[in-house]
């Protein structure tokens, strides 16, 4: 299993990321230390999944006709991921950001093995990407997260719900099965990729707490960005 | 014939077990190497054999041509993007296209194939390793013919065709020099140079692409009749074999 690369010595930027199931509230604490972070004036940039402007099109229009394989599912989100990696994340990276993405790599090789692909292919797909300083798994039993996610919707679209995985004809029983099968992906990644694990039932607060000392225990105490671009006001993507 | 497809790495797990008849030719060469040319007629001949014919390519698919075509106006992606947006236009080609015709037992003719993506990502700087590791999902043909033509030749047929020198065939958009003309020159020889490794790699017949085309069809199609005669020798003997 080849796991994610290092960083390469001589990027001043640092790299945390926030892993987890739909509804298990990684996005919510991402964004509390994305202002935790501001309010510091540290150099912060954010991106999330799937947001790539030159991909979301064909995405879109792909997973509406259902006309995708789980090999071209796999290779048009990592196109996608490509292209904010080499045009956001890393520029970044190598300019002294603090890079915050809300899920990573670790989504990917969840959601293709789950589909079907063979493990070790996927993992050299994403072979470009740079590992995390920082990989949060937000870790809740599967009936938390997804009543969370049940209970905010009306209904679940065809790729979330992982009907393309024939697990059932039922969107809710497939979303189940779905999540449970990513679920044991992130569990067992955990150790081979050093996840932080977060107890996803504890108080938002709580959370929080323990993420801000986390993070200013392993990387801010060495984390010394430029004082010269604490005055400009940086609101660049997925603000 | 009951034939399992070969894959280059773990190819397509969640196919199973499904059987594959058909048979793949690839055609591989640089633009202007006369590959359509060959493609056609051996289309011709095939059919008036009575094979079934798929005739495809590295066309554009619906999937992500419109992203690409976008990219290539405003010139802003990344190599590995573009590689990854490639290889997305292949594998949705391969298994749309490619495996239910070989599935229903048709001949594929392929008009270029991953050897083109992968030449074209080594020589903007990709590693190879991790090209041949993410095209392991292709299938091995069961017969690849790559037209060997000099990049001086190629130079020469690209002004007869288009008048005019392009600028992703020439190479520009890799910086190698400013002046397209000998950006055009040094690209197709960085080409030439990782399909002539790969012809030995992966056992390309190599044709000399500066004959005459008819001189290099002749000789696919023996190429093609001594294969195909090849195949139905070991299916009868595998036959012979479970009978006795």
């Amino acid at each position: 299993m080849n796991k994610v690369i290092n960083l390469t010595p001589g990027y001043n930027g640092k790299l945390i990321i926030v892993e987890g199931c739909d509804g298990s509230g990684k996005s919510t604490q991402l964004y509390l230390l994305k202002r935790w972070l501001e309010q510091q004036h540290y150099p912060v940039f954010f991106t999330e999944w799937n947001s790539s402007e030159l991909v979301k099109k064909s995405t879109k229009k792909a997973k509406k006709s259902n006309l995708l394989t789980p090999t071209t599912f796999s290779l048009i989100h990592a196109s996608d991921f490509a292209d904010r990696y080499e045009k956001y994340i890393l520029p970044h990276l190598r300019a002294g950001y603090l890079v915050l993405a809300d899920r990573y790599v670790y989504t990917a090789f969840a959601r293709d093995i789950a589909r079907g692909c063979d493990p070790e292919w996927v993992r050299n797909v994403y072979g470009f990407a740079q590992r995390p300083d920082i990989a949060f798994y937000f870790k809740a039993p599967l009936e938390v997260s997804v009543s969370r996610i049940l209970s905010g919707r009306a209904e679940l679209k065809y790729h979330e719900a992982g009907m393309d995985l024939g697990l059932s004809n039922d969107p809710v029983e497939s979303f189940k099965l779905f999540q449970g099968i990513i679920k044991q992906q992130y569990d067992d990644m955990t150790g081979p990729e050093c996840f932080v694990t977060m107890d996803a039932t504890l108080s938002i607060e709580e959370q929080q707490q323990q993420m801000r000392e986390i993070v200013n225990q392993r990387l801010l105490r060495e984390f010394h960005p430029p004082a010269y671009g604490k005055y400009l006001s940086c609101g660049i993507q997925g603000e | 014939m009951d034939r399992q497809l070969e894959f280059y790495g773990q190819g397509l797990p969640y196919l199973g077990g499904n059987k594959y008849p058909g048979k793949l030719v690839v055609v591989e060469g640089a633009d202007c190497s006369g590959r359509s040319w060959q493609v056609n007629s051996l289309r011709n001949w095939l059919e008036e054999e009575g094979h079934a014919v798929l005739d495809t390519g590295l066309r554009r698919s619906n999937l992500v041509g419109g992203a690409i075509q976008e990219a290539k106006n405003g010139n802003t992606l990344g190599k590995t993007t573009f590689s990854l947006l490639y290889a997305t236009d292949f594998a949705d080609q391969l298994e749309n296209k490619i495996l239910p015709a070989l599935a229903a037992g048709f001949v594929v003719l392929s008009d270029r194939y991953i050897f083109t993506l992968m030449a074209r990502d080594i020589v903007r700087g990709a590693s190879r390793d991790w090209l041949r590791k993410l095209y392991g999902f292709a299938p091995v043909p069961d017969i690849i013919f790559y037209l060997q033509v000099e990049p001086q030749v190629l130079l020469y047929r690209a002004f007869e065709k288009y008048g005019t020198l392009d600028y992703w065939e020439s190479g520009m958009d890799i910086c190698l020099s400013s002046d397209m003309f000998e950006s055009f020159q040094i690209y197709q020889s960085l080409l030439a140079r990782q399909f002539d490794q790969m012809a030995e790699e992966f056992g390309f017949n190599v044709l000399d692409g500066e004959e005459s085309p008819e001189t290099i069809q002749e000789k696919i199609r023996r190429d093609i009749e001594r294969f195909f005669n090849g195949v139905n020798i070991n299916e009868r003997r595998s036959t012979i074999n479970v009978c006795g």
